[in-house]
């Protein structure tokens, strides 16, 4: 005799989610276009706003999901950035494959970084990554051909003469400082939907449920078979990856470097930890939130200096304390609106519990 | 000959080092948390000492006499308020509370006391120094070494022969277990907290003395702290002076040999143990 088994269904989609899809798509699009439509000044302005949100999302899946709290994000900034100029100021390459070149160096300096860092748990992790930030941006401070600790400018012509430059002029008609900034803008949006896509899809594979099981109970997911290590060294890889690519681009923009600047941790690594955690940490729709919140802060403080930080960092203290989940995620939690829905839901089945597993 | 002078250096700069990470090892060793703040608490401490000498013509040692009881109630107030809310299984909340915290407290300075480099008087002392056997050894570096084995005589003492420090090792083994033999954790940690805040009192003594100081001067001095403790091994403190005492050594001969190599040569030396002994030289504490 057999039991009849009602017929049990996984989803993670919600009408919700789809929608969120349409409206995603419907923003690139109006995005792409926006060097056509705005001006000069706002695509600068939206390209910091892209940029910072790569290094956001880059740093909430290391932090949010795969519980590797770092404070030293800041050694692929400015490691993705130095390797960028090197390549176009030592080899002469074009400052677009530059980019990518910076990106799988900062992958390849995950790997010794990795090696030292992965030996400390926890909170020791975040200094250590602090420390070996340090040892980077000291030994980039003592090569003299970059500039030593003083920095050096990207070539004039590097930059203008950029691929794509001479297209878009021909094309459109633009200035060569306009057109190099519509294509770093470009690549920054392009960047920055590849990274939410990437993490979205990461979360939503067998992998990304390991992720979460590993984070919410290490022991656990490791008695289950997930490669807890293995899982958190694949996550750092890729989060080294896109953090390259951003600083590398960042820094495509700026044209001049500094050892300071380029490994500043208030720059690439503080502003992000507090985008995330005021945005909502381990959600992808916390640092979207954060970043814009950040973005119009920082426009209305501008002339307040340090008061400004002293305010950010408050207010961190603030959500951490008493809304842990961040803006987005007290909200997600109010309503159950998830943009970008992550979470497993189990459906079809006797309809007692509909909870299913969060992840 | 040159070389025992840079080594005799390096240990006696080790002892400001041992200074500034054994409030850490201290919190650490009680209550697991890593007090992303701890250097900005040092600076803090430092310009209040700075406020006092200056404005009332105090003898830096009789100022610290006076900051020491005022960071007591400040680490107590800090351990209560915040951290004591953040602590448990995650390490996320306490991490970034700290963290959030040494930015307010940068910053605030900044606005307070602008970006200038400062120094504090102690007179005549500045320069004293007296001859060691071969060596010439400056007198307030030797009293900082002096101070550093002081305070870890002193904490090792109260832990280990006082009820205070039974009741810090009972909530550092079992808190819950602790908490049923009637201590009240929350007030044993705000306590430790309040202890390493006058340990801070003291590092910020002799870091203000001997160098200038500016609102952003925490962040390396966390890192030389934290540097300290992990030569050394967690949960030791004869082992965070030890290790101290080699970041120290081990940059005044990376300055020896080039002046711009002091803070790298301190770093690769820890990224050294790290790599041999990846629980450090002394290890005492199982995490």
């Amino acid at each position: 005799m057999s039991i009849a088994m009602p017929s049990l269904k996984v989803e993670t989609g919600s009408k919700a989610s789809s929608l969120a899809l349409f409206v995603a798509f419907a923003v690139l699009a109006l995005g792409l276009a926006a060097p056509f439509l705005v001006s000069r000044s706002t695509v600068q302005d939206l390209f910091f706003i892209l940029t910072m949100l790569v290094l956001a999302q880059s740093w909430n899946l290391l932090a949010g999901y795969a519980g590797l709290i770092s404070v030293g994000q800041q050694v692929f900034v400015g490691f993705g950035a130095y390797a960028m100029f090197g390549a176009v100021i030592l080899l002469g390459v074009d400052p677009l494959p530059a980019i990518l070149i910076a990106g799988v160096l900062s992958m390849l300096l995950a790997i010794p970084t990795a090696f030292f860092t992965f030996r400390l748990y926890g909170p020791y992790f975040a200094i250590g990554t602090w420390v070996v930030a340090e040892v980077v941006r000291l030994l980039f401070a003592q090569w003299k051909a970059l500039g030593g600790g003083t920095g050096t400018s990207l070539p004039r012509e590097a930059v203008r003469d950029m691929a794509g430059v001479s297209l878009l002029r021909d094309l459109f008609g633009m200035k060569p400082a306009e057109a190099s900034d519509a294509i770093t803008y470009w690549l920054a949006l392009i960047l920055a939907a590849a990274t939410i896509g990437f993490i979205y899809r990461l979360l939503r594979s067998k992998q990304g449920l390991g992720l979460a099981a590993v984070r919410d109970n290490e022991q656990a997911a490791r008695a289950v078979g997930v490669d807890a290590r293995r899982m958190k060294a694949l996550v750092y890889l890729a989060t080294a990856f896109l953090t390259g690519l951003a600083g590398a681009l960042i820094y495509v923009q700026k044209a001049r470097i500094s050892p300071d600047a380029a490994f500043s941790v208030t720059d690439w690594t503080a502003y992000v930890i507090f985008i995330v955690v005021i945005g909502g940490i381990g959600t992808i729709e916390g640092p979207i939130l954060g970043v814009v919140l950040f973005f119009l802060l920082q426009n209305l403080m501008a002339d307040y200096g340090s008061w400004y930080l002293l305010m950010l960092g408050l207010s961190g203290i603030l959500v951490m304390l008493f809304a842990p989940r961040g803006l987005w995620g007290a909200f997600s939690d109010r309503t159950g609106i998830q943009l970008f829905p992550v979470r497993r839901k189990l459906t079809g089945g006797p309809s007692i519990h509909q909870g299913g597993f969060h992840g | 000959m040159n070389m025992l002078d840079t080594i005799v250096q390096g240990v006696l700069l080790g002892g400001l080092y041992a200074l500034f990470a054994a409030g850490l090892s201290l919190v650490f060793g009680i209550m697991r948390l890593v007090n992303l703040a701890h250097g900005d608490l040092i600076v803090l401490a430092a310009f209040l000492l700075l406020v006092l000498v200056s404005t009332l013509g105090l003898n830096p040692f009789l100022a610290a006499l006076i900051v020491a009881p005022v960071m007591f109630a400040l680490g107590y107030a800090l351990q209560e308020v915040l951290f004591n809310r953040t602590l448990g299984k995650d390490v996320l909340p306490p991490l970034l509370v700290t963290f959030g915290l040494s930015i307010v407290i940068q910053n605030g300075l900044l606005e307070g006391f602008s970006a200038d480099s400062r120094r504090i008087s102690a007179g005549p002392l500045e320069t004293a120094s007296m001859g060691l056997g071969p060596v010439t050894v400056g007198l307030m570096p030797l009293m900082a070494l002096l101070s550093a084995v002081a305070v870890v005589v002193g904490l090792n003492l109260l832990i280990y022969r006082t009820a205070l420090g039974r009741a810090f090792r009972a909530t550092s083994d079992d808190t819950v277990t602790a908490g049923l033999m009637g201590i009240r954790p929350r007030k044993i940690f705000a306590v430790a907290t309040g202890l390493a805040m006058v340990v801070v009192t003291i590092a910020a003594l002799y870091l203000g003395t001997r160098a200038n100081f500016d609102p952003t001067a925490g962040p390396a001095r966390l890192i030389y702290a934290f540097e300290a403790v992990i030569i050394g091994g967690l949960g030791s403190l004869w082992g965070t002076l030890a290790g101290g005492v080699i970041l120290g050594v081990a940059q005044t001969v990376g300055a020896s040999i080039n002046p711009e190599w002091q803070i790298l040569s301190g770093h690769l030396a820890f990224l050294a143990v790290l790599l041999i002994k990846p629980r450090g030289l002394f290890p005492r504490a199982v995490d």
